[in-house]
């Protein structure tokens, strides 16, 4: 135990103030060489420790932010991509309806169009039937006069027994009685008494 | 002193207690200007900081070994426990380094009163601790009146807001703390601690060596007084680290009250 031995060996060799000097009085040499270390290994620490240890810090906090950067924005992707399928499928919806109305309207219009173009086409056809019916009326008439101009001359001619095989005064004839008859001035009278 | 009394009764050639002339080592030179042991041990134990320090962030790796792991600890202590909570996470960054240094040389320093084969704890020559306080001393001026300028670091002192017959003793008072006070007890602090369990450890140890020699029934004392030692050793071993980890923290205190914006 040098411990022990110290006080004895120390006190009596070694200059006696520093060895039974008050413990409050600092030693010069350990008060600089104190200074001394404490500002190299302060500059060791202040140079390389703490920004190593630093930059670790730092890259492990973005390698922890960097992860939970990448999952939201993951997430943020997954959420953007939902939301423009939605506005897709709304979009397509949308579109989807105004095809429909579109269709409506148009199949509505056709519709319309057909109507009037049928109807036009009835009309057109009625108004050709009516006048292909006057036009046959017209020649009906025309030939009914003739043959009955003819008929009835054949007929007065034989019970008049006269011939009035004359084509100027039997279309006079025939004619007059015809007018007289639109005229209505003629009345049909009982040719024979029993009726 | 009891154990020397007893000593004396049992024989031998007389128990003389450990006083303060056992912390008087030199090795080279003598007087004023020796190489002292403590001297030595101080370079030993900044050359083992620094190796370590530098050994375990030389890989830098995201997921750290053992020694990394070490270092990361006690860095993260200092730097967030220490450093970030009191100066505010504003400007802490500047003063990690100091911080971090004066624990470590401090701990390491401390923790060398109770570890074979230097069992001296540095700190216990006044020299040491005085010269890290006066530094912090120095630095926590500096900064606060880099902060609030000259004349602004003397009115900061004051807290605002008080009744103006007050101000002037008030103003003496924080001076006197700001001078001397803090200072004093920060460097005497870490001093007395670690000179007294030195002294204490180095009674029982010897007391108990004395009695185990002796005759008659002292060396059951002698047993009795070195398991003390034992316990005294792990209680040393808390005081150490306390020690070192309350001149860091009252060493940011200052710092960050140099720095506030007001008192």
């Amino acid at each position: 135990m040098h411990m022990l031995t110290i006080p004895a060996a120390g006190g009596e060799t070694d200059g006696g103030f520093w060895a039974t000097a008050a413990p409050i009085i600092p030693h010069p040499i350990e008060f600089f060489f104190s200074l001394a270390v404490f500002a190299i290994l302060f500059w060791v620490v202040a140079k390389k420790v703490v920004p190593r240890l630093e930059q670790v810090y730092a890259e492990r906090s973005a390698a922890i932010e960097g992860g939970m950067a990448r999952a939201e924005e993951a997430q943020a992707e997954a959420k953007a991509a939902l939301e423009s399928y939605n506005a897709q499928l709304q979009d397509a919806r949308g579109e989807g309806n105004k095809i429909r109305e579109d269709a409506r309207a148009q199949g509505a219009q056709i519709v319309a169009e057909m109507r009037a173009q049928a109807q036009a086409e009835a009309a057109r056809i009625v108004d050709t039937a009516q006048k292909q019916i006057e036009a046959e009326r017209q020649s009906a008439v025309v030939s009914l006069r003739t043959e009955v101009g003819r008929l009835s001359t054949d007929l007065a001619s034989r019970i008049v027994g006269e011939s009035l095989q004359d084509e100027v005064r039997q279309k006079g004839i025939v004619e007059r009685f015809l007018a007289e008859l639109e005229a209505g001035d003629i009345r049909p009278e009982r040719v024979g008494g029993d009726l | 002193m009891s154990i020397a009394a007893l000593g004396m009764e049992g024989g031998g050639d007389g128990f003389v207690a450990p006083d303060a002339s056992i912390f008087w080592e030199p090795v080279i030179g003598s007087g004023a200007t020796a190489i002292t042991r403590p001297v030595i041990l101080l370079v030993i134990s900044a050359a083992l900081v620094a190796w370590f320090l530098l050994a375990t962030t030389k890989r830098r790796a995201l997921v750290p070994g053992k020694g990394q792991m070490m270092t990361e600890s006690v860095y993260g202590l200092v730097r967030n426990s220490i450093a970030k909570d009191i100066i505010g996470s504003h400007d802490f960054m500047r003063f990690v380094p100091l911080l971090f240094t004066m624990f470590l040389l401090i701990l390491v320093n401390n923790l060398f009163g109770v570890i074979p084969p230097f069992n001296y704890p540095t700190m216990s020559r006044i020299g040491f601790p005085v010269a890290l306080a006066l530094t912090v001393w120095v630095i926590f001026h500096i900064v606060g009146m880099k902060k609030h300028g000259f004349i602004g670091y003397w009115k900061s002192l004051v807290p605002s807001g008080l009744p103006k017959p007050m101000i002037p003793a008030i103003f003496v008072l924080e001076l006197i703390t700001d001078l001397f006070t803090r200072p004093v007890t920060l460097g005497l602090r870490l001093f007395g601690n670690m000179f007294a369990g030195h002294i204490l450890m180095a009674l029982f140890i010897s007391g108990g060596w004395y009695m185990l020699q002796a005759g008659g029934i002292l060396p059951v004392a002698g047993v009795v007084t070195w398991a003390f030692a034992i316990i005294m050793t792990l209680f040393e071993l808390l005081v150490e680290f306390l020690q070192a980890y309350v001149f860091t923290l009252l060493s940011a205190l200052y710092i960050a009250g140099a720095v506030a914006d007001s008192h």
